[in-house]
């Protein structure tokens, strides 16, 4: 049949990353290990297009459609750019101790904040450690899963440089690291940025991202984390994603897991018109357990999409994925998340639950928890809830003369802090910062609806 | 934890090689020259006589097939199938429409005593209570051989024939319904279907009326290369009710066969159809060498206000099984419900599931699906529950499990859960703790063990359906009735 011959019709957005991956490839050159790199994630890119509903990882967030155009690559902030940013930054409360900041996806050393970096803490660029450090290359590359995802292909080909934070090896943190990142005003751009974090063997670490913006602004935003907890180590991850209203939010973490290690983290997403937020874990050790959680509280027409990838490839491993939506106006939820049990990994543990309430008429939800077992003494399990808050404690409290939005507001918080609850297993300090930021989050959101 | 030892005896007793039905019967056969073509597609219709309205309508449905692409979403991997290499049409030459049973080719008549299928009226009165007999529409290739019971069927006003001879004695009711629930576009195989399908069963229940006996298919295929395309079309009218039993079998082979149906179901207001499938086509050798491709789409379309729809199988045949008995919950308050035990050995390929489609208001469905993969099978359960904007108060109850035994197998869980309405409440579990806490209170209560009590609540519907299936079909099914849920995971 005819099919195969037809050539795909590019949109208005693939033709304009085209064109910017050229430029960029002409303006500005990089060493040998990066260009292999964009050219490979630029070649990902330019065979399958931006992902669409056709795409099964991608059927209910279909990239063509919400991604309507590309905005011109972000350049190096100036002087006026910087001096909005530290206003805005001060407006923002800090989580933990040191802060490091990116405006627009440079990493701005001028405006970090709360001290210098702890001691065993060090911050460098990604681009010259990839030079000299072959494991360090590898590691960008990335896992085979997160290698065939196009999201993280782009930030390949759009991958300039990028940080480096690592934690050295027995090192415990007192407090966490707060990494911001920061989007200017103006006109809308494309920002991508690449974090790369290493925490050492039988270190203790906490970091919480902060993703912001202008309200307004139709800006683009397409992040990759990447993250290796060494053996015996401890990482508590925290992420804020409260990009401006009008921002296209893409943010990928790949997270390899060692052995008795620990890894846990919390997603809280409030911010942008569309946001997806990928997850790819992979246990590289025994005996070690990863928590992954998410809440999402949506509004108006907000659409907020999380996908992730839980892979079981060693024995005697636990995991648990908690994720709740909270849904109002004609808000559009989706979860898609994915168990991946390898044959020889035995033991495993896993449990994957996905809850949603929905606030009003309008939301819709969609769910996919998914299962993949090839071993066959594994406990595996996965849950999916959907409806509207409960009708008989709805009663039970405003029969106590709690308001009805109050009432509300009661439950959605308790139904958040499920997620929010039990995080971390690290220090205390750092666990604690972690939580009460999310869950003032989690009250603000419903503060500001009534 | 492992599948427990009483378990893994209980899936080795039903291990493709132990397959009973691999037989062949050597008969001559008139069959379709080889290919598909507008031409085959023109035959098969001239063969059964059909009205012109009919050939256009499976023209165009094999016009449309060809700019179609083969689906290739599911956890199944086989090679290219060449649609050019098999017949379309393959009839038993005797079969020029017997008027009875004695005018059959004794040949066939022995397979389906071999099969254990009654087909004489006189054999199944005597000793058998009447309210437990059953009427058999057997289908045997491409046509169908015999259906009994119909005159006794025809004094309630029960219609029930092949659907070949449906097109000429009700031809407005066909035309009415078929393809208003699985259209001619629906998908590859579907589509393909409404060209070349040959035969099937016809089932239309009157108003009022609850049909007095079980009514059952049984699809036989037996010739080499041949594929077999039948299409089920059911059609409850209002306040009725109909349960149908279908099984299936076909002879050991080396090479793969197609069997591409499509299901039909239309229940109006109140009424109720409960289809059951025992699905026993030869799954191929332990290497994975022949079997059947059982390509099937069934659909149900709970069209009338509180009517009701119910799929329960037992699958254990097939090479490769894609199939989605599905329910469109149109009415208001209409139900839906899927039971299914599906288990994979040897190479087989399981891809099954359902999809519970609410539309109208406080309609209701439920989900129980156990998946079973031994060997170096891979059962997937793939299924769909969604709730549009209208169907306020809708809910859904899914549980699946799926069990492992040996580490060469995979069992693996795809369930998108949609909705677009607030008031909608969908559980999905996939933990046996979590059945029915009541229930399981109550049976424990009563002195049953946890594993009994799940037993017992899981199988509860299955068992009452398979109690009612004609002795041989039952085999299968009654030693999957008491595997342990021991061990399985989500």
């Amino acid at each position: 049949m005819v099919m195969n011959a037809i050539t795909p019709i590019r949109t208005p957005a693939e033709q304009a990353l085209i064109g910017a991956f050229g430029a960029l490839r002409d303006s500005r050159p990089t060493s040998a290990a990066l260009e292999g790199l964009r050219i490979d994630g630029f070649a990902r890119f330019e065979a399958s297009g931006l992902p669409h509903r056709r795409v099964e990882d991608w059927k209910y967030t279909d990239l063509r459609v919400l991604m309507r155009e590309a905005r011109p690559l972000a350049v190096a902030p100036d002087a006026s750019v910087l001096l909005a940013a530290k206003v805005a930054l001060g407006r923002l409360k800090r989580v933990g101790g040191s802060r490091i900041v990116l405006v627009d996806g440079f990493h701005v050393p001028d405006l970090a904040d709360g001290g210098a970096l702890p001691e065993g803490v060090t911050v460098s660029d990604l681009a010259a450690a990839m030079a000299q450090r072959p494991e360090i290359a590898a590691l960008v590359t990335g896992q085979p899963a997160t290698r065939a995802n196009i999201a993280f292909a782009l930030n390949n080909a759009f991958l300039t440089d990028g940080l480096l934070i690592e934690v050295a090896p027995g090192t415990e943190l007192g407090h966490a690291l707060d990494l911001v990142s920061i989007t200017s005003d103006g006109a809308p751009r494309l920002v991508t940025s690449r974090v790369v974090v290493v925490v050492g063997a039988g270190a203790s670490a906490g970091i919480v991202e902060t993703h912001c913006g202008p309200a307004g602004v139709e800006y683009q935003k397409n992040v990759v984390m990447q993250v290796v907890v060494h053996d015996g180590a401890t990482l508590e991850h925290g992420r804020r994603q409260v990009e401006g209203d009008q921002a296209l939010h893409l943010a990928t973490l790949e997270a390899s897991v060692g052995a008795e290690a620990h890894f846990d983290s919390l997603t809280l997403t409030t911010g942008a018109a569309v946001s997806r937020s990928q997850l790819f874990v992979r246990f590289a050790g025994e005996h070690s357990n990863v928590t992954l959680r998410g809440v999402s509280m949506l509004k108006g027409r907000q659409h907020a999409d999380t996908a992730l990838v839980m892979e079981h490839a060693v024995p005697h491993c636990q995991s648990r994925e908690t994720f709740k939506h909270i849904l109002d106006g004609e808000a559009h939820g989706v979860f898609q998340g994915k168990i991946i049990v390898q044959p020889v990994a035995q033991k495993t543990d896993g449990r994957m639950m996905s809850q949603t309430i929905m606030l009003a008429e309008g939301p819709s939800m969609d769910n996919k928890p998914e299962l993949e077992i090839f071993a066959d003494d594994v406990a595996c399990a996965h849950g999916c809830t959907c409806g509207e808050l409960d009708a008989d404690l709805m009663f039970y409290l405003k029969a106590r003369g709690i308001p009805h939005k109050e009432a509300e507001a009661l439950l959605v918080e308790a139904f958040a802090r499920e997620a929010i609850e039990d995080f971390g297993a690290g220090p205390l300090a750092v666990v604690e910062e972690l939580r009460e930021a999310m869950l003032t989050s989690v009250t603000d959101w419903m503060r500001a609806r009534s | 934890m492992p599948a427990v030892q009483e378990t893994v005896e209980q899936v080795r007793a039903i291990d493709v090689d132990q397959y009973k039905y691999g037989f062949s019967t050597d008969i001559e056969m008139e069959l379709a020259p080889k290919g598909l073509s507008e031409d085959i597609v023109r035959y098969i219709s001239a063969r059964k006589n059909e009205p012109a309205w009919m050939l256009e309508w499976r023209l165009d449905a094999y016009r449309r097939w060809l700019t179609m692409r083969e689906p290739d979403w599911a956890r199944v991997d086989y090679p290219q199938i060449d649609f050019q290499d098999m017949y379309y049409y393959a009839a038993p030459k005797s079969n020029a429409a017997p008027k009875s049973l004695d005018e059959i080719d004794p040949a066939i008549l022995e397979t389906y005593k071999k099969l254990g299928i009654p087909l004489r009226e006189q054999e199944i009165l005597a000793g058998v209570a009447p309210e437990n007999r059953i009427a058999v529409d057997a289908v045997f290739d491409s046509v169908s051989v015999v259906t009994t019971f119909k005159e006794e069927l025809k004094k309630s006003g029960v219609i029930f024939s092949s659907i070949s001879e449906a097109l000429h004695e009700h031809p407005e009711l066909v035309r009415k319904y078929i393809g208003s629930v699985v259209p001619t576009t629906d998908n590859y195989y579907a589509t393909l279907n409404a060209a070349v399908f040959s035969d099937g069963s016809f089932v239309y229940i009157p108003p009022g009326v609850r049909c007095p006996m079980e009514l059952s298919t049984y699809f036989r295929i037996n010739e080499q290369k041949t594929g077999q395309f039948e299409r089920t079309l059911i059609i409850a009218d209002k306040g009725s009710y109909v349960s149908y039993l279908e099984g299936c079998t076909a002879p050991m082979r080396d090479e793969n066969q197609l069997h591409a149906a499509v299901v039909e179901l239309i229940a109006h207001d109140d009424a109720e159809i409960k289809y059951s499938t025992v699905q026993n086509w030869y799954p191929g050798d332990s290497q994975g060498k022949g079997g059947i491709y059982n390509f099937v789409t069934k659909r149900g379309d709970c069209r009338g206000a509180r009517s009701k729809i119910s799929w329960t199988q037992v699958e254990t045949g097939s090479a490769i099984t894609w199939k989605y008995p599905s329910c469109i919950l149109r009415g208001d308050d209409s139900q839906g419900e899927f039971y299914s035990i599906a288990v994979s050995n040897g190479a087989q390929q399981v891809d099954s599931g359902t999809k519970m489609i609410h539309l109208g208001k406080n309609t209701r469905s439920r989900i129980i699906s156990k998946g079973i993969s031994a060997g170096r099978s891979q059962n997937t359960y793939r299924g769909l529950v969604s709730a549009h904007r209208r169907a306020t108060n809708a809910k859904n109850f899914t549980n699946c499990d799926s069990l492992l035994i040996g580490n060469a197998c995979g069992a693996h869980t795809v369930p998108y859960i949609e909705s677009k309405t607030a008031s909608a409440v969908f559980e999905h579990e996939a933990t046996t703790s979590k059945v029915s806490e009541d229930q399981m209170f109550y049976c424990m209560q009563r002195g049953l063990t946890q594993e009994e009590a799940i037993a017992l609540i899981v199988n509860g519907f299955v068992k009452d359906v398979l109690q009612q299936l004609p002795m041989e079909f039952m085999v299968e099914a009654q030693k999957l009735i008491a595997i342990s849920l021991e061990g399985s995971v989500g």
